[in-house]
C-alpha cells in the first residue's frame, strides 16, 4: 500500500516536469518569433514594483505584438523570469532567460539584482535594458543599458529639494546590503552636507518589520525630514509606524515610493510624503486611458497593479522600455543579440516619460525629475513640479 | 526623568514586542517539554494566522474574524501534529525534527503561492490600532494591551497546569514520557491539548504582532519565531515562566539597543545572547537540571 503511494507520488512529480514542455506553436502568418526577456521580481521585497513594471511591458506588447524586420512581420513573445528580488536567485533567472533564447532583456526593478545579473548577460552576449534600476553600477556591465536617470542625480535632486524647502537636518534610513537605498542615501547625504545640512544615517536589516525604534530615533534626533528610499514593502511599515508615533516631519523618498502601495498605506494618515519619480499621470492622456482600460479588463492585471488602476511611474517606464527594444530590433534588422547590441547605443526613442538617448556609458541622458506629493485624503499623487540640479 | 521620557518609546515598543514573543515562545517551550521536539513550524503557523486574518477580515466583521482565525490556527496546529509528527513518534528524534523543518517550508511556500509573494496589509482592528499618548509618547493601543493580555493568559495557563487533571497529566508526561504512559495517561490527548494551547497563543500573538507591524509576508513568521525560540532557550526550554521572562528581556533589550543608535546590532545581540546562554548556562534561567541517571 505504502509502496503504491510512493510510486504514484513519484510519477506525479515526473509528469509535472513534462507539463511545461507541451510547446504550442501559433506562429500563424508570422515569419517567426522574437523573444524578449522580462527580468523582473514577482516575489520578495520588490515583488509589487516588479509586477507593476512588468505590466507596462505587457501592455506595450499587447498594443504592438509584432515587429517588422526587412519587410517580414515577426511575432514578439515575452519570456518572464522571476528573480525573487534576490541577487543570487537573479543570476539563475538570468541564465534561464539566456537559455530560452531571448534576443534582448528588459529589467530589473531593484538595482542590486541588476548589478548581480550584469556579468551573466555579458558572458552570454545578450543586451539588457534597465528600466528603473538607478544605481550607477548597473551599466558597468558592458551589455547593460538603461532608460532612467541615475542615483547621483536623483540623490542630488532630493537634497536640493529638501534644502530649498528649509530642511536642515535629515534622518536617512536605508536597507543594509541593498545597493539601491544605500547608494541613494550616500549621494543624498553628500549633496545635502555640501549645501550646508546635517545628516543622521541608520540602516535596517533584511526581513526587519519593526520600524518603531527608527521612527523614534528620527524624532529624538530632532530631524526636519525623514529620507527613506527603501522598497515599498518596508515603506508601508514605515508609514504605519510614522503615523502611530506622530512623526511630525515630512517623509522624502525616491522613485520606488511612487506606487499605489504607498498611497494606500498613507491614505487617512495626514503624513507629508514627497517623492521624485519619472512620470506623472496625465503626462500622456492617451497612454493613461489605454493602459487603464487594459488593466481593468483583466483580473490578474488588476491584482498585479495592487487592486486599482492608479498608475505607477515604473509602469510607464516599462512601456517605454519595450518600444526602445523594438526600435533596436528594427534598427539591427535581426533578432540576433549580437547585432542588436551593436546598434543599441545609437537608438533614440520619444517615449511617454520623455526622450531616450543613450550616452557612452549606456545611461540615458536625463536632466530633470518629477516631484510628487501624496494626497493622504484621497490616496492619490499630486504633481508638485519638476526639479533639476543647480 | 528626562532619560525616561526620552527613551519611553523604545521601552514601550520593547514591552509590547516582548509580550508578542512570549506568546510564541510558550508554544515552543510547551511542545519541547512534552515531546522533546523543537517545533520549527511554530513561527510559520503564526504567519499563517496573520495571513488568514487578512483574507477573512475582507469579508467578515472583526468580532467574527478574530475567533475564526483562532479556531483555524488551533485546527492547523493539531493537523500538523497528526500528520507530520504523530506517525514519527517512535522514530529517532532527528527524524521528527526534520519533519518539522519540512512543515515549516511547506507553510512558507503555501503562503507564497497564496499571496503571490507580495506583502499583504494586515487589517486595522478598530480599538487596538488606535493611537494613544502616554507621557508624551505616541503609540498604538496594542502596545499597552499586549503585556496585560500576555500576563493574564500566562497566569491562566499556569493555573491550568497546576490545578487541573489535564495539567497534572502534562506535568507527568513532561517528567517521564514512558512511565506516564504505563500509568494510564492518554498520551495522545495530552499532546493534542499541548498543541491546542500553543496554537491558540500563537494566534493571539499574531493578532497583536501584526496590528503593530502591519505587513504579512510568507517569511514574516521566521524572525519572530527565531527570537521566540531564543527567548525559550534563554528562559530555560520547558519552563513557561522562563519563556515569558526571556521574551520580555529580549524584546526590551533589542529596542533599547536600537535607541542607543546601534540599530544594526539589535539582531546580533539576540543571537549572541543565545550563544552565551548555551555556553554558560545550557539549561537557561529556569530550566530543569539534568540529572544523570545511572
Amino acid at each position: 500500500m505504502k509502496k503504491t503511494v510512493a510510486v504514484v507520488l513519484a510519477l506525479l512529480m515526473v509528469f509535472t516536469l513534462f507539463a511545461g514542455c507541451g510547446g504550442k506553436d501559433d506562429g500563424g502568418d508570422y515569419a517567426g518569433t522574437i523573444k524578449i526577456g522580462v527580468f523582473e521580481p514577482a516575489s520578495g521585497d520588490n515583488g509589487a514594483g516588479g509586477k507593476q513594471e512588468t505590466l507596462g511591458v505587457q501592455y506595450a506588447n499587447y498594443e504592438t505584438p509584432t515587429v517588422e524586420i526587412n519587410g517580414e512581420v515577426y511575432k514578439v513573445e515575452l519570456v518572464t523570469a522571476d528573480n525573487e528580488s534576490d541577487p543570487s536567485k537573479g543570476i539563475t533567472a538570468a541564465e534561464q532567460l539566456a537559455s530560452s533564447g531571448v534576443s534582448i532583456v528588459l529589467g530589473t526593478y531593484g538595482s542590486a539584482v541588476a548589478i548581480a545579473a550584469g556579468p551573466t548577460f555579458d558572458s552570454k552576449g545578450i543586451p539588457a535594458i534597465g528600466i528603473t534600476c538607478t544605481n550607477p553600477q548597473v551599466t558597468e556591465a558592458a551589455n547593460y543599458f538603461r532608460i532612467c536617470f541615475l542615483d547621483p542625480f536623483q540623490g542630488t535632486v532630493l537634497a536640493n529639494y529638501a534644502y530649498e524647502n528649509g530642511m536642515r537636518k535629515a534622518y536617512c534610513l536605508s536597507k543594509m546590503g541593498d545597493d539601491y537605498s544605500v547608494g541613494l542615501v550616500n549621494y543624498f547625504s553628500e549633496a545635502f552636507k555640501k549645501l550646508g545640512g546635517s545628516v543622521v544615517e541608520e540602516q535596517f536589516e533584511q526581513g526587519n518589520s519593526d520600524f518603531a525604534a527608527y521612527v523614534a530615533n528620527a524624532k529624538k534626533n530632532g530631524c526636519d525630514v525623514f529620507f527613506s528610499p527603501v522598497s515599498t514593502e518596508a515603506a508601508a511599515l514605515i508609514i504605519n509606524q510614522a503615523d502611530a508615533q506622530k512623526l511630525g516631519m515630512p517623509i522624502l523618498a525616491s522613485d520606488t515610493w511612487d506606487s499605489n502601495v504607498i498611497t494606500g498605506a498613507a491614505k487617512g494618515t495626514g503624513l507629508d510624503i514627497i517623492v521624485t519619480t519619472f512620470y506623472q499621470e496625465g503626462g500622456s492622456p492617451e497612454f493613461d486611458k489605454g493602459i487603464k482600460e487594459w488593466i481593468e479588463g483583466d483580473k490578474t492585471n488588476l491584482e498585479n497593479n495592487g487592486g486599482n488602476t492608479e498608475l505607477a511611474a515604473v509602469t510607464a517606464m516599462g512601456y517605454d522600455a519595450y518600444y526602445v527594444a523594438l526600435e533596436a530590433i528594427k534598427k539591427a534588422g535581426s533578432a540576433d543579440p549580437g547585432e542588436i547590441l551593436k546598434v543599441l547605443p545609437s537608438v533614440t526613442y520619444e517615449g511617454v516619460c520623455g526622450k531616450v538617448v543613450f550616452k557612452d556609458s549606456g545611461d540615458a541622458d536625463r536632466s530633470e525629475a518629477v516631484v510628487k506629493k501624496c494626497n493622504t485624503e484621497e490616496g492619490t499623487w499630486e504633481y508638485l513640479g519638476t526639479q533639476t540640479v543647480q | 526623568m528626562n532619560f525616561f521620557v526620552d527613551n519611553l518609546p523604545y521601552i514601550l515598543a520593547g514591552i509590547s514586542v516582548g509580550g508578542q514573543y512570549a506568546l510564541i515562545a510558550i508554544g515552543y517551550t510547551m511542545v519541547y517539554g512534552i515531546l522533546r521536539l523543537i517545533n520549527f513550524a511554530h513561527g510559520d503557523m503564526f504567519m499563517m494566522a496573520g495571513l488568514v486574518m487578512v483574507y477573512l477580515a475582507a469579508d467578515l466583521p472583526m468580532q467574527i474574524a478574530i475567533p475564526v482565525v483562532i479556531v483555524f490556527t488551533v485546527v492547523l496546529g493539531c493537523m500538523i501534529e497528526k500528520v507530520a509528527y504523530k506517525p514519527l513518534r517512535s522514530a529517532p528524534r532527528m527524524s521528527i525534527m526534520i519533519s518539522a523543518i519540512g512543515v515549516s517550508y511547506l507553510l512558507q511556500n503555501a503562503a507564497l503561492y497564496l499571496t503571490g509573494g507580495l506583502a499583504k496589509t494586515y487589517p486595522a482592528i478598530p480599538w487596538l490600532a488606535k493611537t494613544v499618548e502616554i507621557f508624551g509618547a505616541h503609540t498604538k493601543m496594542v502596545t499597552i494591551v499586549t503585556p496585560i493580555l500576555t500576563l493574564v493568559l500566562v497566569i491562566g495557563l499556569v493555573l491550568l497546569i497546576k490545578f487541573t487533571k489535564i495539567g497534572m497529566a502534562m506535568r507527568a508526561v513532561s517528567r517521564d514520557f514512558e512511565t506516564s504512559q504505563l500509568m494510564g495517561i492518554d498520551i495522545n490527548r495530552v499532546i493534542t491539548v499541548t498543541f491546542i494551547i500553543g496554537s491558540f497563543l500563537a494566534a493571539v500573538g499574531s493578532v497583536l504582532y501584526f496590528t503593530n507591524y502591519t505587513a504579512v509576508l510568507p517569511t514574516s513568521g521566521s524572525m519572530p519565531g527565531l527570537k521566540a525560540f531564543v527567548a525559550a532557550v534563554f528562559g530555560g526550554i520547558g519552563s513557561i515562566p522562563g519563556a515569558v521572562i526571556g521574551a520580555f528581556i529580549i524584546g526590551i533589550c533589542e529596542n533599547i539597543i536600537k535607541g542607543l543608535g546601534w540599530t544594526t546590532f539589535s539582531n546580533a545581540f539576540t543571537f549572541v545572547l543565545l550563544i552565551i546562554i548555551l555556553m554558560v548556562k545550557p539549561t537557561g534561567l529556569f530550566g530543569e537540571k539534568n540529572i544523570d541517571k545511572v
